[in-house]
Parts: structure tokens; C-alpha cells; sequence
């Protein structure tokens, strides 16, 4: 055969094996010499550990995917300073948000992640450095201001104190009239939100515990009583501020965006700005706050705070009344905005425009133990399918079971290869659903050897030579494998993309063993073919091997025209004269057989549906016409 | 198996030959019936809907080293909730305990009290706390995934057969497997959790790859259709059926066994859970999906087609050939005789030996 010249099935072997190679080198070498795993991840419902499935919604309003991501950032931020460590927080099919949390997370940790975010505009009473008081400092100052504005210059040398002695200092430093109690009332009645008055003992207290240096502290908690005052850190760490009470809601936002400041002249410059649109309401109270606040300007408190998720996201000075509802923050000239903060902070004012509460879609809490089992079950649940399988294939195919059964574990190496990259590469993580479509993909997998093998057969019952039923069959069975592949991965890409929960983990491996399948076909299966070919036990047809002509009922003798006569089973090697004797005779009964069905059929009339078979006709088509 | 192979072999060549198309009214009525039944028993009796839709919290105990009912009914006495508990006991070492929704400070006692009651330590409690619009949110994504799935892949297949006539058969068939498979599940009262919606959603795919692979070979077999009058089109995509037909039983065969092994591990040694209910989904689906691209698909792309003039003209132009072959049959002339009718693949005859040569007298033949 002219195209035999051509094919190559070790090149394409090998490629496989690069493919191997790499896969579980990169794997090997991550393990070896950086923190990677030689097993995959695993699921929260295969390692034990709690997963709250939430779903956000937002007051009469389309939760954007933005405020999703917001959403994510603060859960994440709160969760990463409770100390909880690998947590997963992730947006699921683009509403719902996914909290993975391992082990057995207190109810604190539980309430930190449900709990919703909200901002306030609040006047700035009072900033100071992030450190806690100084006790050291107290000492040599009398007044209380002057030892917190010291503390912050080193704040390095913060850790040596104890919380105690921390406190101690708070205490006496706040408790202004000496009485020893720390009074929650302010002394006189506040006039407004900007009145230092509003700064409490208690309140100055707290200001000076505050270590915003300690991360567990930039955490927003959330739940800030809008009509109290309030001690928060910026949202960076770096300073803490005694905030007034709120005085407008984060839902007076109409909407927040980025974008060049234009100066008065109308040029746009390349400053970044935000600018802050306000509701008809929100732009009334704005103004209001802005007139006292830009009243203030002298005294240094002309700056409100905005506080999301009890954190100040920022706080800008106010120079002049702003009236109309629409406010701009501009960087100082020192340190003008970027492009990334400008749209961050943007983000986190309209996520403040429209706060968003999660309500528990479910709650499960997985013990360690009860993943462990079903891992186990599952993988048990796997090698019995294949076990199965590769036993109906030996019986099915005989020796083909056995290329079957290597592609089996080719296609299940690259398979556990391509999840253990995936989770280090994509962080993604086997979950029982997962493990379930790895084991329906053995299945699916293994079709695509019997769609071949089919072909090969039928080229074979067509009275090819092996050699040529192996391409001509492969040719056919690749149209149809890629076909009915290509279906499969839709299916799985669709799930994926839209699904939520297990679903999701269902369809990642579905794909991804769809995908793997194909990389097995191509480049195991069909070279492997093309090599056993030519050895004895497959190329001639043993009886073993699921390619006997013989068995496959190609032992009629082919009429090639011209009077001469060719078994299927001939190859070059040529028949002995018995071989040829009994193909013969068996032809001669089959003829019989045959002429007696056609008799008995054409009295029933031809013209049923697939009366008449072909071959009782005999003589006058040969393979080479019809094709 | 010799006689599997011998089987496949006759199928083949069409030596061996089921009408599948032929009969489509059969199936057809039978089809139409069944999803006209599981309909019905869907709207009788409704799906079993697992806590997961209707929301609620569940326990799962593992380990213990008693398996007795009595103990968490006793705790949830206890606790004091007038909540209706379903205790079920899996295997021999797992006690599953369902309620109605409980808050968050009764999951943590109940699950604590039943730690107790039976022994284990608090970290073998699993709790699961499912909010009643949970069940809602998957299927809905679900539909949805359904709806974008069937528009994609209907696309695909016109594209890739050319012929739309299979993209039509290929859904019908497909959603006469989700509805049979949904109603098998509302008629036996398998509990319907989100895992179960999984199954169904993969017995799409599955259903689809099992029909693209039929669909492939009548493809194949009515290519070039009108260039033969041997056989019509029914009868092309009839033998490809039966070519196919080894195929796709040892095709489902393959598909079913690890899913069987799935079903099986995860109803006596698991119990309830994700395994379980994908794996149950699937059994039935995959078993629909093999016989409805096998009798409803290819029957119902026959009909679709046959409507086509181009296919009516040939089918006639076969019929018309056939019969003039019969004529000539009937009248002895050998040569038109010969002709080959019929829709095996053309094999040529062997060499028939002495007993073939003209003989001076005519044996009988019986």
C-alpha cells in the first residue's frame, strides 16, 4: 500500500510520551524543588470542612457582577484576617458566591461571612498613626493627643509592650476626669456630627487600643451603629480615625465611576478622579455636611470619612459646599490618584450604593471523615467500572481488551496528571461530583476503542487486509469520535459556565476527560494499532487476537474478476491448499444457504424493505466497482 | 463470544436484518406512550423532592457504633423541636437524620447531641443546612443550561450532518430521555437532589454522543444515495442501524458497567449521596439514550427525510427497478435477474465450484 510508507506510529507514540513526560515532569519537578502536590486537591466534601453556598441580593436591584466581586474581596478580607487559613471564596455561575471553608469554622467565622457590608459617609473627628498608645510615652507626656500622635513615629517598637500594659496606658490616657470609669456619655450634648463631643472616654479608649498595625484589625466586621461614633483604621493600615456618626448612607449613592479630572478651563487632564453622583436626597444632606464641613476648613476638621464595612475606604478634605449632588475626589497634588485606585474606590462606592445581603442557599459541614470514606468508596466505585469494562472488552474484542485496556491507563494517567496541574495551575479541586464524571468518563472514554474497533471490523468484513482496515477504518471511526466528542464537550462547557455547586465540578471533568480522550485516540491508540499490526499475533488474524477474518466472517473468497479468487485472510504469505479447500467448501455451504434465504425471500417479494441480501446474486459487483 | 461477533457479522452484511425503520409506528406509539405515562405520573404523583428543593437540615453520622433509629428521634425530643425528623440508616455504620429547617444554634446542638447520643466524636457529624430556594437556583441554571445547550448543539449538528432533518431527530430523542428518565423517577419515588439534576443534565450529552454515532454511519450508508437504486433511503439508514447495532450495545454496555459499579457502591455502602443519586440518573438515562437513537432517532430522521422530493423520486426509482427485476425474474432473463437488489454491502460471489457448472439434468431442490 502506498500510503504504508507514511505512517509513523512510534513518531506520534512519542509524542505521547512527550506529553507524559512533561505533564508528570512539570508535576514532579513542582513537587521537588517549590510547594506542589503529586496528588490533586481535594473538594471540601472529600477533605471534610464547611461550604456555605450564599446568594446575594441587593434592595429592589440587579446585583452587578462587580459588586459580586466586591462582595468577594470584603468576605475574603474578613475571612483571611479571622485567621481561618485556605479559605475559598468564589463567584458561581455569576450570582451565587461559593465560601469553601476547611475543618469545622466556629459560628463567629460562619457570621463574619454572612454577614453584609455597608458604607457610611461619616465627618472625621480625630486621625492618628495606626500603632496603639505608647505606654512609654504616656510617661513623659501629660496629654493624652500628644502621646498617640508619638506612638505612630515608631511603630516598630510597639510589640514589647503586653496587651495589658497597652490597656493600662488607654486607660488612663481616656479616663479624662480621673474617676476610673470610662464614660460611654458624651460630657456635653454633641450640636452636630462634627462635635468633638461626641468623643467619649470609652471612645478615646477604644481610639487608643486600636492596633490598626495588626492585620486581624483591618478586617472589615461590619455592623456599625450609624447613630454612635466610631474608631476605625483606613483600609490600608495606615492611620486610625475617631468618626462622627453616620450622617449619610452609602445608598445616597446614585452612582460612582473613574475618570480624568476636567479643570475649569474644560481641558481634561491626565489627573484620575472620582467622581460621585448623588441621589436628589443624598445630594441635599451632602450639601448640607459640605457647608458645615468647608465652615471647619481652619480647625482641620473639614474631612468625612467613607466607611465600608467598618473600614475607611477613604477621607477627603471638603473645600467648599458642593450643592449639586455631584462630588469629585481628587489625590493630593503630592500623590495624585492612579487609574487602579480611582476604579477601585469607585467600585467600592457603588458597591456601597446598593448593599448587598446574602441569604444561605446551604450550609454543609462535612466531617474529615465522612469525605475520607467516599473518596475511598468512590475510587473503589472507579476501579470496579474499569475492571468491568476491561474484562467485557476481553471478551468482546479479545486482544484488542488488552489495547483497550492500555488506553484505559494511559488516558487515566494523563487524566490524574492534567488534575493535579489543574489544581496547582487553576487552584481547581476534585470534588465527589468530580470523581463521579471521572468514573461515567471511563465509559465514554472507552467507546471511542469500541467505535474503532467496530471500523476496523467492518473494513475487515468488508475483506480488507488488516493493514488497510487499521487506516481505512481509522479514518472512518475519527470523523465519528471527534463528531460525538465534540457534542460531549459542548455539553460540558455549557454546564460549566452556567452551573452552580457540583455541577460545576461534574462538568470540569467531564470536559477535561472528553478532552483527554481524543489525545488518547490520536495519539495512543491508532499508532498502537498501526504497530501490533505488524506483529504476528494481530496482523495475522489469531484466533485470539478480535481480528480474525475468519472470525469476523470474511471467509468467503473475495472474486477479484478475471477468475481469480482471494480469502480475506490472505496477505502476501498466500494460503496453504487445505486453507483454501475448506474456504471453499464453507463458501459452497454459505452459497447453499444463502440461494435457499434468497429463494424463500424472493417469493415473499422483493420489494420488502431489506429482503434481499446482496451476495446471493452473486458475480456481477466487485469491491473495486463499488468503491 | 463467537456468536456476538457471527451476530455482528450477519447485522453487517445485512445478512441478519432488524426492520427498525420499517416498524417506526411500533416504536413511535411506544415512545409516544411512555412519555405521555411519565408525563402523567409526573403530574399525579410529582418528583420526591430531596431537602435540597424544599430546604431543610440534615445530619449524617459516620461511624457508629450503634445503628438504632430510636437515638436521634430521642434527640431531637430533646432539643425540643416540634420538627418532623426522617431517620434513615445506611449502611451499617451511618445514620442520616433529616429535619425541617432548624437555626443555626439548633443545627450546632442537635448536631452535638447526636455526637453524643451515638457516640462519635463532633467532628464525624456532617450537617447540611439547605435554604428552600437552593433546589430552585439549580434548576433553573439547569433549564437554562438545557435551553443554551440544545440551541448550540442543534447548530452543531445541522453544521456537521448538513442535514437538519438529524438535529431534530437527534432532540426529539433526546428530550423523549429526559422526560422518560424524570418520569421513571416521579413513578418510583427516587428522592431528586441536585446530584439527581446532574445525572439528567449529563444523560444530554450522553444521549447525543450515542445518536451523532448512528447518525455517522447512515450518513455514510446514504451518501451518493441517488447514484445506486439497489436500495432506497429507509432502508440505507435501516442497515446502518444495525451495523451500529454491536457497537451500541457494547457501547452501553461499557457506559453502564462503571456507572453500575457507581450505583452499586453508592447504595449499599454509601448511602444517599452525590454518588448514589448521579449514578441512578444516569443508569436509567443511559439505557434510554441507547434505545432511542436506535428506535426513535433514525426511525423519525427517515420519516423527516422521506418527505424530501429528491428522496421520494429514489425511492420510487428502487421500488420501480425492483420490480422490473422481479419481471425479468419471473420472465428468465438471467442477466436482469442477476442484478443486485437490496441494501447489503455489495460482496462478490465466490467461485461456486463444479456444483455450479450447467449439468445436463436438473437436480430438485427441496
Amino acid at each position: 500500500m502506498a500510503t504504508r510508507s507514511r505512517v509513523h506510529p512510534v513518531r506520534t507514540l512519542i509524542y505521547l510520551l512527550i506529553i507524559l513526560g512533561l505533564t508528570f515532569g512539570g508535576l514532579f519537578a513542582s513537587a521537588r524543588w517549590s510547594d506542589g502536590e503529586m496528588s490533586p486537591s481535594l473538594a471540601l466534601d472529600l477533605e471534610g470542612g464547611t461550604q456555605l453556598i450564599l446568594q446575594p441580593t441587593a434592595e429592589g436591584a440587579e446585583v452587578t457582577e462587580e459588586q459580586i466581586d466586591e462582595a468577594i474581596r470584603i468576605m475574603r478580607q474578613r475571612v483571611d484576617a479571622s485567621g481561618v487559613a485556605e479559605a475559598e471564596i468564589s463567584s458561581q455561575g455569576g450570582e451565587n458566591i461559593v465560601v469553601g471553608l476547611p475543618g469545622n469554622p466556629s459560628q463567629e467565622t460562619l457570621d463574619l461571612v454572612r454577614r453584609s457590608a455597608q458604607m457610611r459617609f461619616r465627618v472625621l473627628l480625630t486621625e492618628a498613626g495606626p500603632g496603639p498608645i505608647d505606654p512609654s510615652a504616656l510617661e513623659t507626656a501629660e496629654d493624652p493627643e500628644a502621646a498617640a500622635e508619638e506612638s505612630t513615629d515608631e511603630p516598630d517598637t510597639q510589640p514589647e509592650y503586653t496587651d495589658a500594659e497597652i490597656e493600662e496606658a488607654a486607660r488612663q490616657a481616656a479616663d479624662q476626669d480621673g474617676d476610673g470609669e470610662l464614660s460611654t456619655e458624651p460630657a456635653t450634648e454633641p450640636t452636630s456630627a462634627s462635635d468633638t463631643a461626641w468623643i467619649t472616654e470609652q471612645v478615646m479608649y477604644d481610639f487608643y487600643t486600636l492596633n490598626c498595625l495588626n492585620s486581624a484589625n483591618l478586617v472589615g466586621t461590619g455592623g456599625d451603629d450609624p447613630d454612635a461614633p466610631l474608631v476605625a483604621c483606613a483600609e490600608d493600615g495606615s492611620a486610625k480615625y475617631i468618626l462622627g456618626p453616620s450622617e449619610l448612607a452609602g445608598t445616597e449613592i446614585e452612582t460612582a465611576n473613574s475618570g480624568l479630572y476636567v479643570n475649569q478651563q474644560g481641558i481634561v487632564t491626565n489627573e484620575y478622579v472620582v467622581n460621585i453622583t448623588f441621589t436628589n436626597a443624598g445630594g441635599e444632606t451632602f450639601s448640607d455636611i459640605t457647608e458645615r464641613l468647608a465652615g471647619l476648613a481652619t480647625s482641620g476638621q473639614n474631612r468625612f470619612a467613607m466607611v465600608l464595612d467598618r473600614l475607611v475606604i477613604s477621607a477627603p478634605n471638603v473645600e467648599q459646599q458642593i450643592p449639586d449632588g455631584e462630588a469629585q475626589i481628587r489625590g493630593s497634588s503630592a500623590s495624585p490618584f492612579t487609574q487602579e485606585e480611582t476604579q477601585s474606590l469607585a467600585n467600592q462606592l457603588n458597591f456601597g450604593a446598593l448593599p448587598i445581603t446574602f441569604e444561605v442557599q446551604s450550609q454543609d459541614q462535612i466531617s474529615a471523615t465522612l469525605g475520607a470514606e467516599q473518596l475511598e468508596r468512590g475510587i473503589l466505585a472507579g476501579l470496579i467500572g474499569l475492571g468491568l469494562i476491561v474484562l467485557y472488552c476481553l471478551v468482546q474484542y479479545r486482544g484488542l481488551g488488552l489495547v483497550t485496556m492500555a488506553s484505559l491507563l494511559i488516558a487515566g494517567a494523563i487524566t490524574y496528571g492534567a488534575i493535579t496541574a489543574m489544581s496547582q495551575l487553576i487552584g481547581y479541586r476534585l470534588s465527589l461530583a468530580g470523581v463521579a464524571g471521572l468514573i461515567v468518563a471511563i465509559g465514554i472514554t472507552a467507546d471511542s476503542f469500541i467505535v474503532y474497533f467496530e471500523r476496523i471490523r467492518d473494513e475487515v468484513r468488508e475483506g480488507r487486509r488488516l493493514e488497510d482496515a487499521i487506516e481505512l477504518g481509522w479514518a472512518r471511526a475519527r470523523r465519528t469520535i471527534l463528531a460525538s466528542d465534540a457534542v460531549n464537550l459542548l455539553a460540558a462547557v455549557v454546564l460549566y459556565t452556567l452551573a452552580v455547586g457540583g455541577v460545576r465540578g461534574f462538568a470540569f471533568t467531564l470536559g477535561l476527560t472528553t478532552f483527554i480522550d481524543v489525545i488518547v485516540v490520536f495519539l495512543f491508540t491508532h499508532p498502537m494499532m498501526q504497530l501490533l499490526v505488524r506483529t504476528k499475533f494481530f496482523g495475522q488474524g489469531h484466533r485470539l487476537s478480535g481480528l480474525d477474518p475468519r472470525h469476523l466472517g470474511s471467509e468467503v473468497p473475495l472474486y477479484r474478476g478475471r477468475g481469480r479468487i482471494r480469502s480475506g485472510a490472505d496477505s502476501a504469505a498466500g494460503q496453504t491448499i487445505a486453507e483454501r479447500r475448506r474456504a471453499a467448501e464453507l463458501a459452497a455451504r454459505e452459497e447453499e444457504q444463502a440461494q435457499a434465504n434468497a429463494e424463500g425471500e424472493d417469493t415473499a417479494g422483493a420489494d420488502e424493505p431489506n429482503g434481499v441480501t446482496a451476495d446471493a446474486s452473486a458475480g456481477t459487483g466487485s469491491k473495486e466497482g463499488e468503491r | 463470544m463467537p456468536s456476538f461477533a457471527r451476530f455482528g457479522n450477519d447485522l453487517y452484511t445485512g445478512r441478519r436484518s432488524f426492520d427498525i425503520v420499517g416498524h417506526r409506528r411500533r416504536w413511535f406509539t411506544a415512545a409516544a406512550m411512555l412519555v405521555i405515562l411519565s408525563a402523567l405520573v409526573l403530574g399525579v404523583r410529582g418528583l420526591n423532592l430531596g431537602i435540597e428543593f424544599t430546604g431543610g437540615s440534615q445530619f449524617t453520622i459516620s461511624g457508629t457504633a450503634t445503628a438504632e433509629e430510636n437515638l436521634a428521634h430521642d434527640v431531637l425530643d430533646d432539643v425540643g423541636t416540634d420538627h418532623v425528623a426522617r431517620v434513615t440508616i445506611v449502611g451499617d455504620d451511618t445514620v442520616q437524620v433529616q429535619t425541617e429547617q432548624l437555626s443555626d444554634l439548633e443545627t450546632t446542638d442537635v448536631a452535638a447531641e447526636l455526637a453524643d447520643a451515638y457516640g462519635v466524636p463532633a467532628t464525624d457529624v456532617t450537617s447540611s443546612f439547605v435554604g428552600p430556594f437552593w433546589g430552585q437556583d439549580v434548576t433553573t441554571k439547569a433549564l437554562q443550561s438545557l435551553v443554551i445547550f440544545l440551541v448550540l448543539v442543534s447548530a452543531v449538528m445541522v453544521l456537521y450532518f448538513r442535514r437538519w432533518t438529524m438535529a431534530v431527530a437527534a432532540l426529539v430523542a433526546l428530550l423523549h430521555d429526559v422526560v422518560l428518565t424524570v418520569g421513571i423517577y416521579a413513578a418510583i419515588g427516587f428522592e431528586v437532589t441536585p446530584a439527581t439534576v446532574i445525572g439528567f443534565l449529563t444523560i444530554l450529552g450522553y444521549s447525543l454522543y450515542d445518536t451523532v454515532v448512528v447518525f455517522d454511519k447512515v450518513r455514510e450508508n446514504t451518501t451518493g444515495l441517488t447514484e445506486q437504486t439497489r436500495y432506497s433511503y429507509a432502508e440505507g439508514a435501516n442497515l446502518a442501524v444495525n451495523q451500529t447495532l454491536v457497537r451500541s450495545i457494547n457501547t452501553s454496555v461499557v457506559g453502564v458497567l462503571p456507572v453500575a459499579a457507581i450505583l452499586f457502591i453508592g447504595a449499599f455502602l454509601l448511602g444517599a449521596g452525590t454518588l448514589r443519586d448521579i449514578s441512578l440518573a444516569l443508569f436509567i438515562g443511559m439505557i434510554a439514550s441507547t434505545a432511542s437513537s436506535i428506535f426513535i432517532a433514525t426511525p423519525l430522521h427517515v420519516l423527516l427525510e422521506s418527505r424530501r422530493p429528491a428522496v421520494t423520486e429514489h425511492t420510487e426509482k428502487v421500488q420501480e427497478r425492483r420490480e422490473a427485476v422481479l419481471a425479468a425474474a419471473e420472465s428468465g432473463d438471467v442477466a436482469g435477474a442477476a442484478e443486485p437488489v437490496g441494501t447489503g454491502g455489495l460482496i462478490a460471489g465466490g467461485h461456486r465450484g463444479q456444483a455450479a457448472q450447467p449439468r445436463r439434468k436438473r437436480r430438485s431442490r427441496g
